[in-house]
């Protein structure tokens, strides 16, 4: 008997669907993605019906490798493609799964991220695919993180799956000359992929968080691929790494969310603002600036700030101008009122936001920024009335308790004058 | 010690959808079960069967007739046994009842029958 299964790695089935998947499926091609997919779930359902009884084989990962490239091989003979691909099947199905062979898992991953965001399908496509065929998320797991409906994320996934098959995307990683525009897709969804992990939610699913460790692995994996390995990328991984040493710090211990004011900078993890910064340095080698050198030069500001009085307003406003010429959006000039009002006073930052009012209406947080910019400019009445505004908008539990604290703290200071 | 045979059966589930997170999570409570029973040196071993129905061996006159079964029709299939060493049936019962299986299936427990010289009390 094998020894009993004794504490798998955490995850480890995630990751090596992923794995898997990108194995088989960069080997057989895009047209044959389906089957690679029932023989990774095929081996992991073996594995759930031997294990418990037979216990943990020596090298559970390679086992599983092995198990789904013994399916892959029986199916193929069983299907008719099998008399086409013969002869190539020797050589196109062999399994990396030995540690020798990381490097070609990555490559796997690589080429099979670049498929998963076909710059053809739209960005919710492009992530829902991803987390499933190369992060070896579940159905359900995709829904729940994206607080979706689990039916609905199914069927995007078997459209963006059709699309792979019918136009027989390549699962290549594309060469450097035509890489561009597929590249900034591949980071689009990173992007996106962290900031929903990132963004305020209610209760401690913790499917969320694995949001952002998925999207800092697979920026990683970019990021240290010859192949990919972009200053663009350098500066996404980077403003990960800088958001990410900052999680500890989020939430007290009520789960309530806390600015970066609030929060106690002690909590931060410096392994990972270092990382940050590691990559940021790289980030900075050729003339390339992108929004994501830009936002992470902004988050390793505060990264190395040592209080929110010590940071470096002037310079995180200089950012955001430019940031704001990249890419002019309501959000972006948002968070650069906070800078503006740091640098200048409430009422300046004021009048910027006034300009938002249009664009931004709905949004819980014009409001509250408007709040506690009226608050600082000793208008305490408007600012009640600017977080009233807030609680109207549609918002979460934990950004609703945010702004019911604040207006708790508004009346306190009130009744003390 | 005596020992106990657990024969643990399940109806076939569908396994197509569950994500590979969900699957982990199962063969860990297995394990964490199966590592608690062989630190208390009660496990003995376990087999899984194979789920191809069996077949069936029976004297039809005078020859032998080899039909499918048990388990070919049926809803409920064993999946495969463990033995365990207890005391007393109760004490098995009550092992059994801790086995994650409980959740997904049905245990039946026998006890194996003596053999061989006497254990010295």
């Amino acid at each position: 008997m094998n020894k009993p299964v004794s504490g798998l790695v955490e995850h480890l089935f995630r990751r090596e669907a992923g794995r898997m998947l990108s194995s088989l499926g960069r080997q057989l091609g895009s047209r044959h993605l389906d089957l690679a997919e029932e023989c990774v779930q095929d081996a992991m359902v073996q594995a759930l019906k031997t294990w418990p009884y037979q216990g943990q084989p020596e090298n559970p990962a390679a086992w599983l490798a092995r198990t789904a490239h013994n399916f892959a091989i029986d199916r193929l003979r069983r299907q008719e493609t099998y008399a086409r691909i013969q002869s190539e099947l020797a050589s196109r199905v062999q399994f990396s799964a030995e540690p020798a062979d990381v490097e070609a898992g990555i490559d796997d991953q690589l080429a099979m991220m670049f498929a998963c965001c076909h710059p053809k399908l739209t960005p919710d496509a492009r992530i829902a695919l991803t987390l499933k065929a190369v992060c070896g998320f579940g159905t359900d797991e995709i829904a729940r993180a994206f607080l979706a409906d689990e039916t609905a994320i199914a069927q995007r996934i078997v459209r963006a799956k059709r699309f792979l098959r019918d136009t027989d995307v390549p699962i290549v990683v594309p060469p450097i000359a035509e890489q561009a525009e597929r590249l900034d897709s591949v980071l689009h969804v990173l992007y996106l992929l962290f900031n929903e992990g990132y963004a305020a939610h209610s209760g401690q699913d913790l499917v969320r968080h694995d949001l952002c460790e998925e999207a800092l692995r697979l920026g990683r994996l970019l990021a240290h691929s010859p192949s990919t390995c972009q200053p663009r990328v350098h500066a996404l991984v980077a403003l990960m790494f800088f958001h990410a040493s900052r999680l500890p710090a989020r939430v007290d211990g009520a789960g309530d969310l806390l600015r970066l004011i609030d929060q106690d900078r002690e909590q931060w993890d410096q392994r990972l603002v270092h990382a940050g910064l590691r990559h940021l340095d790289l980030a900075a080698e050729g003339d390339e600036l992108t929004a994501y050198h830009l936002e992470a030069g902004i988050a390793a500001i505060h990264a190395q700030a040592t209080s929110d009085d010590a940071t470096d307003w002037e310079r995180i406003l200089w950012l955001f101008d430019r940031l704001g010429e990249l890419s002019p959006t309501p959000i972006v000039k948002l968070n650069r009122a906070v800078a503006l009002m740091r640098v200048r006073g409430p009422e300046d930052a004021l009048a910027e936001l006034a300009t938002l009012d249009a664009k931004l209406a709905n949004y819980y947080l014009l409001h509250s920024v408007r709040g506690d910019f009226l608050r600082r400019a000793g208008r305490l009445a408007e600012a009640t009335q600017a977080y009233r505004m807030a609680m109207s908008c549609p918002c979460c539990e934990p950004e609703k308790r945010f702004l019911k604290k604040r207006l708790d703290e508004l009346r306190i200071g009130n009744s003390d004058r | 010690m005596p020992q106990f045979m657990l024969i643990l059966s399940e109806k076939p589930g569908d396994f197509a959808s569950m994500a590979p997170e969900q699957i982990q999570k199962i063969i860990e409570k297995y394990g964490a079960w199966g590592m608690k029973m062989a630190q208390e040196g009660r496990m003995v071993g376990g087999h899984k069967l194979t789920e191809h129905g069996g077949k069936k061996i029976a004297r039809a006159g005078s020859a032998l007739a080899v039909t499918d079964g048990p388990y070919a029709e049926a809803k409920e299939v064993v999946g495969g046994i463990y033995i365990l060493k207890a005391k007393d049936y109760n004490e098995a019962v009550e092992l059994a009842k801790t086995c994650p299986h409980m959740e997904y299936g049905r245990i039946d427990v026998r006890e194996i029958d003596f053999m061989g010289e006497p254990e010295p009390a």
